[in-house]
């Protein structure tokens, strides 16, 4: 080959890099280790993680544990998705597209929205494409206002997009209910935008209807997002309910936490929208033969066509993510996801309950669905390291978040999350 | 794509080196785009129209056709407010590969009746392709 | 069709989702409530989601149908240019999954962390070794991401100084990314036509570079697979007048361990995991797209930062200057899991040859086929190679045509009509994990293609014929797009 290619060495290869760009010594990393030792050292990692040996983790705040079904895992796992790149030669990846095609139906019936595409990053970055492209429709408005009960990185990392630009953000407060008050929407000008989380941050399910109304009075578009996408087994959709733009995170649905990633943001909207939407999607079309086959459609949106034009500058999204997913979804079935949203509201009450009995104080009385909010009267931090001991993670400290809500912790119970060792929980507070 | 002689070019229209026609009818101005830049385009997926009532300068971006994998702005010949735009395109903007002059785009109200004459005669414009 | 590995197989029709199943069946194993139905009642209560009900075999057989629809790495080789599409080993996707890594939670004490911040820092110092670069910021979810990550930081870092600078040089080669994150930012892209040789021209740096203008986004090697070998020059006149560099870090598989990137005189890289780390790309996504930057930018990296104190990893998230989060948690962990495997698997001298070998390969692929397709730029390639379609034209032969026919030899195309400077690009990257017999294989099926270009023109019209499927209609989706099926 050296031969064919016309050099006596490897180094000849690189004979016009310039001296000055050249590197100097070797790489300063480990290795190589066998593939014995690397297992030896990655397990290494995981034994100093105190989810290892947790026995129950009852903490969510935008990254949840739910059970995933061992077929999807599975499936999943197939190279012939995994190792491969995106559809850009549509006869030789039907199967992702039309994969794809299909989560997009599934996201888009969840959410109650007409399209949906194949996927952000995550729920965070979701919220703040969602946000430009509001500010992109509304093109004369300058200004967007967010729910201070989002969840605190996605608040942040809408900041961070919106940074460079002139556009200004106004954070809406937080009702005693726990719910977003809208009160002071008409005294923001120029609002292009309005965004939501439900259920929000404080696992509080928030008035959507009443928001869209009072929203689209205002002539703002109304973004929903969510962190907890099961609770929309249970729930009105953000779509039926009158949502402009329906963005968040997807994790919950057979994508393990992985210390937050790598997770799914979903993406949706009304389909007069579509042109403005970010990120890509799978259309139906047909072949020479008139059969039935999917594409990457719309591209004309998208950053290799219009450059500094384009909608976003996504281009890698988070596709085995989404297939993922799809089949989740598809293995729970429509009965299923409500089964299993319904048994994550029991627990949640179930918890929230036993603990209000041993001396909680719920911060937030507006319904829940699998998470909550709670003060006590004792020194819950002490309760939470003895729990700690026995492989329970209880809670979030907020404060960490909301100055406002000190010693206020945040629980999480989904199907995961038993009886008995809710029960041991609410002993410990008790006493 | 078609070789120049292929292409069709109204002698009685006025041209623009953005590819688009003018067609005078009253004190209105006809705007569409040429038979060259119809078949650089390739097929028309999607037309992106102004409003009516909009008003635009000469050589200023009104609107933007996309193909599956191009997007083309489009230039406002001369300057004026749109009065209409062919509703026809919105659904079936292939019409526009069809006929690029029986399917025009918008009408103008020139508010500078002097930049029509100014335009390039179906030779000009034809040397602009050459050249 | 004698060469390519190419050849018929039976295929299963599958529907869509919804189009099987039956209400009632499911793949789910349902725990029994151990606690008392709690009332639901109020307006928020909705009637559940219509989605289709499916066994498990029926999920299992529906994607595993589908799955056979694709092609992979693990199929075949995928020679797509710019994406560096290579081998990727099989344990490493197994270490991302192990328990304590997959059920990790990203909001817990930093003392019960300490595994995961671990393998955090450290693979930030891999790859600062790797590139020669200060520091690593690892949360960007992609390498677009990654760039606009740079962009902000640039952003800021003109802010803090007082500066206005509102322009930024892309050359015409460049990702469409690249100018897409530069506008996000605020920045007006100024394009820059590469010169004759297919290199970028310090003296069009120089014409445009001011202090207007924040810098250059460079991508090196190029898309056209040339180093930039007056890189120096160009970085010094862009540094001379205040402004930064932007490395796209897109082909670094053709540099480990031979360029230092900082030395280049770039300020801010963005890497691609998923290319050059051999992570896999998962059909579309998830990525990984750190970046690394110079100490000049430390204080604009995202935050929170994991930092090392004595024996423990800790996140520090009060950095004034810092540009804030960029994701919810700490970018695609998952994918970062198997770059430092592949890190470690790999090691220093491997990773060198790694580099070697892909840009080895790549110079075969070039001097095999340079008599039967027009080279681009006939100049010393690195790990890509650019043809293109010049010397079919006459035979009415596009690319394209000569694209889909190699899916019938059973390979994946190339990256096709990119760059845009290249008119019908054909655009091989083979990567250093195809043997010489892959590779030969290919150059001999690339040439049946050709040679069928003159005498039989109208099968390359015609072609795929092997797959499921036959062209697609884009136009047809384009027109009246169906986004959604009809459940």
């Amino acid at each position: 080959m050296m031969e064919a290619v016309g050099i006596d060495d490897l180094a000849g290869l690189f004979s016009h890099i310039p001296d000055e760009c050249r590197f100097a010594g070797d790489i300063e990393v480990p290795g190589p280790l066998t593939e014995w030792d690397l297992t030896r050292r990655l397990e290494g990692l995981g034994q100093s993680m105190a989810v290892g040996h947790a026995r129950a983790v009852l903490l969510g705040a935008g990254s949840y544990h739910h059970y995933i079904p061992e077929a999807v895992k599975s499936v999943m796992g197939r190279a012939e998705f995994l190792t491969s790149y995106t559809p850009y030669q549509p006869e030789v990846s039907q199967g992702t597209l039309q994969g794809i095609f299909e989560f997009q139906t599934l996201i888009a019936r969840l959410l109650g929205v007409q399209v949906a595409n194949a996927s952000m990053y995550d729920g965070g970055s979701a919220l703040a494409e969602a946000l430009l492209m509001a500010l992109r429709i509304k093109r004369k408005k300058t200004t967007v206002a967010i729910s201070r009960a989002i969840h605190p990185h996605y608040r942040q990392v809408v900041k961070t997009y919106l940074a460079p630009s002139s556009f200004t953000i106004v954070e809406l407060p937080v009702d005693a209910s726990g719910r977003t008050d809208l009160s002071g929407l008409d005294k923001i000008d120029e609002c292009a935008a309005v965004a939501l989380q439900s259920p929000n941050f404080f696992g509080v399910i928030e008035d959507l209807e009443q928001a869209a109304t009072v929203i689209h009075d205002r002539d703002a578009l109304f973004v929903s997002c969510f962190s907890e996408p099961l609770a929309y087994g249970l729930l009105r959709s953000p779509g039926s309910l009158g949502a402009d733009i329906v963005c968040g995170e997807g994790q919950s649905f057979g994508i393990a936490q992985s210390f937050g990633g790598a997770g799914l943001g979903l993406f949706g909207c009304r389909s007069e929208f579509i042109r403005n939407m970010p990120g890509r999607v799978v259309g139906e079309t047909v072949d020479m033969d008139g059969k039935r086959g999917f594409v990457l459609t719309l591209s004309t949106r998208e950053q290799h066509i219009r450059r500094e034009k384009a909608t976003s500058n996504i281009c890698s999204n988070q596709g085995i993510c989404a297939l993922t997913a799809a089949a989740y979804l598809a293995a729970l079935g429509g009965s299923g996801l409500r089964q299993l949203a319904k048994l994550n509201y029991d627990k949640a009450a179930y918890l929230k309950n036993g603990l209000r009995e041993a001396g909680g104080k719920l911060l937030f009385e507006a319904p829940h669905f699998n998470e909550f909010v709670m003060r006590f009267d004792v020194d819950f931090t002490s309760v939470r390291a003895k729990l700690m001991d026995k492989g329970i993670i209880a809670g979030l400290d907020c404060t960490r978040f909301y100055p406002e809500y000190e010693g206020a912790f945040l629980f999480c119970a989904t199907e995961t999350v038993s009886r008995e060792l809710m029960d041991e929980l609410i002993d410990e507070v008790r006493q | 794509m078609k070789e120049l002689e292929e292409l069709n070019l109204p002698g009685e229209l006025m041209y623009s080196k953005d590819h688009e026609w003018a067609k005078k009818e009253d004190d209105t101005i006809v705007i569409g785009i040429t038979d060259y830049a119809q078949d650089q385009l390739g097929d028309i997926v999607f037309a992106e129209m102004p409003e009516v009532g909009s008003s635009f300068e000469q050589g200023e971006e009104f609107g933007t056709l996309e193909s599956v994998k191009a997007v083309s702005e489009i230039y406002l010949p001369v300057s004026g407010e749109i009065i209409a735009i062919n509703d026809a395109l919105e659904d079936e903007p292939e019409l526009i590969n069809e006929d690029p002059y029986e399917n025009w785009i918008v009408v103008v109200r020139p508010s500078k009746e002097e930049q029509f004459d100014k335009l390039l005669s179906r030779e000009e414009y034809l040397e602009t392709l050459t050249g | 069709m004698s060469n390519g590995p190419g050849i018929s197989g039976l295929i299963l029709d599958e529907p869509l989702l919804w189009e099987k199943g039956k209400p009632g069946r499911t793949g789910f194993s349902m725990p029994e409530s151990d606690v008392p139905s709690a009332p639901c009642e109020g307006s928020w209560y909705g009637d559940g989601v219509d989605l289709p009900d499916l066994s498990e075999v029926d999920v299992i057989r529906h994607y595993t149908r589908l799955s056979q629809y694709n092609f992979a790495i693990d199929t075949g080789m995928y020679p797509l240019g710019s994406c560096t599409m290579k081998y990727n080993p099989k344990l490493h996707e197994k270490l991302a999954s192990l328990a304590p890594i997959a059920a990790a939670h990203p909001l817990l004490e930093d003392e019960l962390s300490q595994g995961m911040l671990r393998l955090i820092y450290e693979l930030k110092q891999f790859l600062a070794a790797i590139t020669g670069m200060d520091q690593v910021s690892l949360q960007p979810a992609a390498g677009a991401q990654g760039e606009l990550t740079a962009m902000l930081m640039f952003a800021a870092y003109f802010r803090k100084k007082g500066e206005q600078r509102t322009k930024i040089i892309i050359p015409d080669t460049a990702h469409g990314t690249n100018p897409a994150s530069a506008a996000l930012c605020g920045f007006t892209a100024v394009s820059l036509p590469s010169g004759p040789r297919g290199y970028v021209e310090p003296v069009d740096v120089a014409a445009r570079m001011d202090d207007q203008t924040a810098g250059i986004m460079l991508t090196n090697p190029n898309t056209l697979g040339l180093f930039e070998e007056s890189v120096r020059e160009i970085t010094d006149i862009v540094h001379r007048h205040g402004g930064l560099v932007y490395g796209d870090g897109a082909n670094m598989n053709a540099v480990m361990g031979i360029v230092d990137i900082k030395r280049c005189g770039v300020d801010a890289l963005h890497l691609n995991l998923h290319k050059t780390f051999s992570t896999p790309h998962g059909g579309g996504g998830p990525g990984a797209g750190p970046v690394c930057v110079v100490d000049e930018l430390v204080p604009f990296l995202p935050t929170p930062v994991v930092e090392k104190d004595g024996d423990s990893y800790r996140l520090v998230d009060n950095l004034p200057d810092s540009i804030g989060r960029v994701h919810g948690f700490f970018g695609n962990f998952s994918v970062l899991v198997k770059a430092y495997c592949y890190i470690l698997s790999m090691g220093p001298e491997n990773l060198k040859k790694a580099s070697q070998l892909a840009v080895l390969n790549a110079g075969y692929v070039k001097e095999a086929l340079r008599d039967v397709l027009h080279l681009a730029f006939d100049r010393p390639c690195m790990h890509e190679c650019v043809f293109s379609d010049k010397l079919q034209r006459g035979d009415k032969v596009t690319t394209l045509d000569m694209a889909k026919a190699l899916i019938d030899h059973g390979f994946h195309p190339p990256t096709i009509y990119f760059p845009l400077v290249v008119p019908g690009a054909i655009m091989i990257e083979p990567t250093e994990t195809e043997s010489k017999d892959d590779l030969d294989t290919f150059i001999a099926s690339f040439k049946e293609v050709v040679a069928q270009s003159s005498t039989d023109p109208e099968a390359l019209h015609e072609a795929p014929r092997r797959p499921k499927l036959r062209r697609l209609d884009e136009t047809r989706a384009a027109r009246k797009p169906k986004l959604t099926g009809d459940m």
